[in-house]
């Protein structure tokens, strides 16, 4: 286990989702279900989060947003889309304005479907998403080794 | 003197949890202008009724926005409702009301834990969050969603509270009382928090009834309007019902009215629930709106009064489904809020407006 899938910290954004979804996000995070026992941290800034949680399903003003904020975070990073609009548009998805899915935008390594996502479905994709942190961190210091 | 700068505000900001972007004029540290740029969370809601028919969109209007959801679905089932001209049962209405209020309990504690995080009292935010979660657990047990629930229908309402159900809302809220009135006491005295509060981003009374400002955010500033005071529904039958008003008119005062609607609201409820009327919760609807057919409605969200408007065209599918929410309303506040204040001061102003940008931009 590497120093970040102990206590991976997360970043979250909010691509056009309803709110239900970022409120459970940060509801998972406060006392009730309190994930940051387990040394998840939620963070403002890209550049010190592992995991990154988006909602909505993600309109044409976001696109760049949210790419910006992907390429901000350092290797290894995970992206986890919480909430059935991030995963595929859910109710959204023929709406005029929406991509359909963060996947269209940025690659994603977690689905954590519901509507609204349940505070047990995030904290259950965050658990998924350190083991493929893992994988990736291993994969990277089998790269530079390699190098 | 210095020369002015732009410094962007958001869209991805720790104080938010929505995209809301501003560019911030400032010099020596004190905001000029504000200019807020919105557009993060449009999804082109209202063209989804061509799409959806009448029943279906109200789900689609539920997930307008997560935290007032129950209310959009309430005002949105009673502007169809008046458009097909149904009246609902008595049952149902107060049924509405009781859950529309609870969910202004729990917007109300969300915001006051997100402003608590806004000055820097983490701790205070994290009780918030805490009480927040027992008003989520009742949602739970009666309509079985934490966020959105699914229990509004044009017509009616799809679930009955049982008076066991009842009778425990009414201990859960009994019990919150007590310890939300001893955060009560922090938000108000402690004097940190008054610090960075009172006297900041103030909107005199005369600015506030010029822009139209609603909600609490108007009510800081004493306008005296809350919608709940019109008598709709349900809301006629209380005994009683005064709007919170304030006259400080700064994020303070913003504070103070905020914490007395919820316990406002715990009374409402409490009442409410000694005299619902016994009977059915929901009433068939056949047919389809008229051609031509026009409703409005208004309808006191947690952040202030929303305007629903919808026209029929014959079809299961509405023509047109338009609403103007609060916060559209209250942007114009927070510009001039912004005006002049110190840099370090944004975000609790931003906050104290309590945008929800996914309502106004939909
Ligand atoms: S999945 Fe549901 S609750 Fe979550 S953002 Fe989408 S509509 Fe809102």
């Amino acid at each position: 286990m590497g120093y970040s899938s102990k206590s991976p910290w997360v970043i979250h954004y909010d691509a056009s989702s309803c709110n239900g979804c970022d409120i459970e996000v940060l509801a998972a995070l406060c006392p009730g279900f309190d994930v940051e026992r387990f040394g998840i941290i939620n963070t403002g800034d890209p550049k010190h989060a592992d995991i990154f949680l988006v909602t909505g399903s993600v309109n044409e003003r976001n696109i760049d947003i949210i790419k910006q904020i992907y390429d901000q975070m350092v290797e290894p990073k995970v992206v986890v889309a919480c909430g059935i609009c991030a995963c595929s548009g859910g109710i959204f998805h023929d709406c005029y304005n929406v991509i359909g899915g963060v996947d269209k935008a940025i690659p994603v390594d977690v689905y954590a479907p519901g509507c609204a996502v349940r505070p047990e479905a995030i904290i259950d994709a965050v658990v998924q998403g350190i083991a493929v942190l893992d994988q990736k961190a291993e994969a990277l210091k089998a790269m530079k080794k390699g190098a | 003197m210095g020369t002015a700068s732009v410094i962007p505000f958001g869209p991805q900001h720790p104080v938010l949890p929505e995209p809301l972007h501003l560019d911030l004029v400032v010099e020596d540290e004190v905001v000029l202008e504000a200019m807020p740029q919105i557009g993060f969370v449009h999804r082109g809601l209202e063209r989804l009724v061509r799409s959806k028919d009448y029943n279906q969109f109200l789900y689609v209007a539920e997930r307008i926005c997560g935290i007032c959801a129950f209310g959009h679905s309430m005002g949105y089932a009673e502007t169809v409702e008046r458009l097909m001209g149904i009246e609902i049962p008595q049952r149902a209405d107060y049924l509405r009301t009781i859950w529309h209020e609870m969910s202004r309990i729990h917007s109300h504690i969300l915001w006051l834990g997100l402003a608590a995080d806004a000055f820097g009292f983490e701790s205070l935010f994290m009780h918030c969050w805490r009480l927040r979660e027992r008003v989520l657990d009742l949602f739970e047990k009666t309509t079985g969603g934490r966020v959105i629930f699914s229990v509004c229908k044009v017509g009616g309402v799809q679930r009955d509270i049982s008076p066991s159900q009842m009778s425990e809302i009414l201990a859960v809220l009994d019990g919150l009382r007590d310890e939300y009135s001893q955060l009560v006491k922090t938000f108000l005295g402690d004097s940190s928090v008054y610090s960075r509060t009172a006297g900041i981003g103030a909107i005199p009374h005369k600015d506030a009834v010029e822009l139209s400002m609603v909600g609490p955010f108007g009510r800081a500033s004493g306008v005296n309007y809350d919608v709940r005071m019109l008598g709709h529904g349900a809301y006629g039958d209380l005994a009683d019902f005064q709007p919170v008003l304030s006259t400080d008119c700064d994020c303070y005062a913003r504070m103070e009215v905020r914490c007395a609607e919820v316990l406002q609201s715990i009374d409402i409820i409490a009442e409410l629930a000694s005299k619902i009327p016994a009977g059915d919760i929901m009433v068939p609807v056949k047919g389809n709106p008229a051609v031509d057919a026009e409703a409005c409605n208004v309808l006191e969200q947690p952040r202030g009064e929303c305007y629903y408007y919808a026209k029929g065209n014959g079809s299961k599918y509405l023509d047109r489904m338009r609403m103007r929410t609060p916060t559209s309303q209250n942007l114009a506040g927070m510009t001039l809020a912004l005006k002049g204040c110190d840099l370090a001061d944004v975000n609790m102003i931003i906050l104290t407006i309590d945008p929800c940008v996914s309502c106004t931009e939909r």
